[in-house]
């Protein structure tokens, strides 16, 4: 076992130079230019602005700025940003609650969701009951988030006035009354991203399961007189679970990176926006290392997967 | 207006037998308000006005929060650093200047104790220094005095290059030097008749020594205090998060009396300009939307039974459409639109001047700005003073289809006009904004049918706006015939934003297209007539250059302004915010409140 994963861990590397090469390759050829604003300032002469790109590092040839990110990341730093002249971890790192708050919640929500509901669509397929839970779910999946978002605003929001719309992050009182105020504004954007993230994962879940429920090994422990409940937890849920892990684990890296579309309208400081708003400033430092984590990420999630493979089905072998 | 009679004029303020409203209003029947009708007295010998204050609460505090959405956040806090008016807005909650600018141009005194006027010594007659007295027992927030040493600590702190300071262009080419502890003068290398440009206004406020003095230079950025500013302003700072919050609370040591008004202060960032005008006159959650760039019509429905209005502010900001001199589609050394060559069917003036009959202003204000806008014939709209009453616009496809039909540009058979097998075929290029877009389908329309072939192109802001050198997409290499944007006019003089268009400063290749003139323009008469302008102290003659100045892009027709752009801000019912279209929209903040 421990062999396996730190055999994972050594293919990861080169795995990960290699991405983190092409990310800096494809962010160094694209357009832009992170003092653009200056360009229109008639303050600001052209000559402030060559400084500022020789100080950034701007006019180095992209081999050795390559090196130079690659050595520093290993020394644990992780770039300086061009727009707001602070450290991106710290950036990131301030980023980092409101994101795994709020996208965390909404994955949460969808499980909850979309398990029971998926578990008992397969146990009764064709019924009412999986009919109307079927047709939902591809509502769900068909509205995309920004529709949803700005539909919600305009009913609980605008018409209704009951929730408010802009997410802050420094919610004044203490004790209880923060904490509801925290849930309150945090309904809208989870029942958004939750309610889109469950309607795929009930149709996934009920898939998988009818998969299973179908097998000889099923009807074998339903001959030997087990009840309902027990035949589907313990033998056929543990079984299907297993493409439904793969699935969550590869969203996990989503719910750090956040839900930019979601971030945007609700005007959530997470990651997602963070990136968006990098991007569009041509922050490349800040552009690189979110992405990079979210690489990172990537490879470890996968490699959690495996391993709980293993626990899910020993028949599954780590060698 | 005859110089005698200006002079004359200004002799009866001095002595009291005209009052300066009087002055203003004469001043304004002739073209000559604003901003600079007040320089004119300063230099003329009698002071500038001090801006009148609306404020109406008579005690500190008591206000509650002042919620501002600002739908891009700051993203740092240092003033020297700020590379937008966003990060100069977030600034300005803790930092303040020596003076700010009210909504009428007129000076407001912020850490200053006085305008310097000549009568009390602080003007040289020669226009070649300035003396500001510093208002005596201003505190920093952590209790240290406020004292000429920083100020003069500012200006070494920023010519510095290593610091890489964005200011260093408004101070290195002066000197800054104490007199006393509440006495700074400055002295300029010729004579300067914008006199108020260092530490005038949001973005040159003043940081203080004692907790900079260590990271001058290179080390800059290493200091503590970039990110949790201590300033002199009515706001104690309290947290930052840069692109989302920056959070402030009342002053209590504030040196101006039963100010601020509000206990504590907060600017959220993020999200779109629609969204931002909806959390503040439809639902009401925040106070005050900032650059609310929204369609009028939107914004009229938003206000039918809202919590808030829109405010606007009027300033020098012009939409224009730029024609380009030389020829975009001929490569020379490498380099397209490039100075050698000549525009192919520009370089005919009835082509420029059909065009410029073509851009319906008037649908373009109703259909697109609404009240943002405003119609006109100048580049130069503001201030006041400086605008010309000389030009005059018009929309008229009958008269451009005439004057293209005198000088032989006949239609062919598809209808489009050519002349020595040039066909009018023309590429307009803008940036990705929904206004532009609008904009360039009303003038494409309306080409159309005087038999102009028009291709548009929208350009992603990021791009548009780059200094990319590898790049084809930037204003500056201008590779189409006509291009649409604004540059803002960010201070109250127009001395900064007509010296772009001098023929020495075309966009090439050689200087990376840095160059400021970007329609590769060259008049030598315009070229003289800037740098009259430029050493010219007397203001009379001064505004009547830059009016010239205005004429002559006029009569080349090498921008056709499509609107003179208002700034638009959204407010709640009940708060009275100060907002300038001559400075930041935090510029004023100090004398914001509430109306109970």
């Amino acid at each position: 076992m421990s062999q396996y994963v730190l055999r994972r861990l050594m293919i990861a590397i080169p795995s990960l130079l290699g991405i983190s090469v092409v990310l800096f390759v494809v962010l160094a050829l694209a357009p832009g230019d992170p003092f653009s604003e200056l360009a229109t300032n008639p303050n600001v002469p052209p000559e402030v602005q060559a400084a500022l790109r020789a100080k950034f590092g701007l006019d180095d040839p992209i081999h050795l700025r390559y090196l130079h990110w690659l050595n520093a990341m290993l020394h644990g730093d992780w770039g300086f940003s061009f727009v707001s002249r602070m450290n991106v971890d710290t950036l990131i790192l301030q980023r980092l609650p409101a994101t795994l708050y709020v996208i965390g919640s909404a994955q949460i929500l969808a499980l909850l969701i979309a398990i029971p509901v998926g578990v008992y669509a397969a146990t009764k397929p064709y019924s009412l009951f999986d009919q109307i839970a079927n047709t939902l779910a591809f509502v769900g999946f068909s509205l995309p988030t920004f529709f949803t978002g700005i539909l919600f605003i305009l009913i609980f929001s605008v018409t209704l006035d009951w929730l408010p719309f802009v997410y802050t992050t420094d919610i004044k009182g203490t004790g209880i009354h923060w904490v509801l105020e925290m849930i309150r504004q945090a309904i809208m954007p989870v029942a958004v991203l939750g309610l889109f993230q469950a309607a795929s994962m009930t149709r996934f879940v009920r898939s998988a399961m009818l998969d299973v429920i179908r097998l000889d090994y099923v009807t074998t422990a339903r001959a030997k007189g087990l009840g309902q409940a027990k035949v589907i937890v313990k033998h056929v849920m543990r079984n299907a679970m297993i493409p439904v892990v793969t699935l969550i684990a590869l969203q996990m890296p989503a719910v750090f990176g956040g839900a930019i579309v979601t971030e945007q309208i609700f005007r959530i400081p997470g990651i997602g926006s963070l990136l968006i708003s990098s991007i569009l400033s041509n922050d490349t430092p800040v552009v690189m290392a979110v992405t990079f984590v979210f690489a990172c990420l990537v490879v470890l999630f996968n490699l959690i997967a495996d391993v709980l493979y293993g626990w899910l089905d020993p028949r599954i072998s780590l060698r | 207006m005859l110089d005698k009679e200006l002079r004359s004029m200004i002799g009866q303020v001095k002595d009291g037998r005209m009052d300066r409203r009087a002055f203003i209003t004469r001043m304004a029947a002739v073209g000559l308000t604003a901003p600079l009708a007040n320089q004119i007295l300063a230099l003329g010998g009698v002071a500038m006005a001090e801006g009148a204050s609306t404020y109406k609460p008579t005690k500190r505090g008591g206000g509650g929060a002042l919620k501002l959405l600002w739908w891009q956040g700051p993203t740092l806090l240092n003033p020297h650093f700020a590379t937008g008016t966003k990060d100069q807005d977030g600034a300005r909650l803790f930092y303040e200047p020596l003076a700010c600018w009210d909504p009428d141009g007129n000076m407001k005194l912020v850490l200053a104790a006085e305008i310097p006027s000549i009568q009390n010594g602080g003007l040289a007659a020669d226009g070649k220094s300035v003396t500001w007295k510093l208002k005596p027992g201003v505190k920093w927030h952590d209790g240290a005095p406020f004292t000429a040493d920083d100020v003069v600590f500012n200006w070494e702190y920023a010519k510095d290059p290593a610091t890489s300071a964005l200011t260093i262009a408004t101070l290195r080419d002066i000197t800054v030097e104490k007199v006393d502890d509440l006495t700074v003068r400055i002295l300029f290398n010729k004579p300067t008749p914008f006199w108020a440009d260092a530490f005038v206004g949001a973005p040159n406020t003043i940081i203080p020594k004692h907790l900079f003095k260590d990271y001058m230079g290179s080390k800059s950025r290493e200091a503590p205090t970039n990110l949790s500013p201590v300033g002199t302003g009515p706001y104690k700072f309290v947290e930052f998060k840069p692109g989302d919050l920056v959070r402030g609370v009342l002053n209590p040591d504030y040196h101006m009396p039963s100010r601020p008004y509000f206990d504590s202060v907060e600017m959220k960032g993020g999200g779109d300009a629609v969204s931002a005008a909806r959390a503040v006159i439809q639902t009401g959650e925040y106070d005050f939307g900032w650059n609310i760039q929204v369609e009028d019509d939107v914004l009229l429905r938003l206000e039918k039974g809202g919590k808030g209005k829109t405010v606007y502010a009027v300033g020098g900001d012009t939409e224009f459409i730029a024609l380009n001199f030389t020829d975009p589609n001929t490569e020379v050394d490498g380099e397209r639109s490039s100075i050698k060559t000549k525009h192919p069917l520009f370089s005919d003036p009835a082509v420029r001047k059909a065009l410029s009959l073509l851009i319906d202003r008037e649908s373009v204000k109703k259909a697109i700005y609404g009240r943002a806008g405003r119609t006109t014939a100048n580049f130069l709209n503001g201030p006041e003073k400086f605008v010309s009453k000389n030009t005059s616009w018009e929309f008229s496809i009958e008269k451009a289809s005439k004057i293209l039909d005198e000088a032989g540009w006949k239609p062919g058979a598809d209808g489009i006009r050519e002349k020595d097998g040039k066909k009018l075929k023309l590429l307009y290029q803008t940036s990705i904004n929904g206004p532009r877009q609008k904009t360039q389908a009303i003038v494409k329309q309306a080409c159309q049918k005087a038999g102009i072939d028009v291709e548009l192109k929208s350009v992603v802001a990021s791009v548009f706006f780059s200094s990319d050198v590898g790049n084809p997409d930037t204003y500056s290499k201008f590779y189409a015939d006509m291009e649409m944007f604004q540059i803002p006019l960010s201070q109250p003089d127009p001395s900064q934003h007509m010296r772009r268009y001098l023929s020495t400063l075309v966009a090439t290749k050689e200087n990376k297209w840095q160059g400021t003139n970007f329609p590769r323009w060259v008049n030598k008469e315009y070229d003289a007539t800037i740098q009259a302008a430029d050493g010219e102290m007397d203001p009379v003659k001064r505004a009547a250059l830059y009016i010239k100045a205005n004429d002559l892009m006029y009569q080349d027709t090498v921008f056709i302004p499509v609107q003179h752009r208002l700034k638009v801000e959204a407010a709640a019912n009940n708060l009275r915010p100060v907002v300038s279209g001559w400075a930041n929209e935090t510029d004023n903040l100090f004398d914001w409140y509430r109306e109970e």
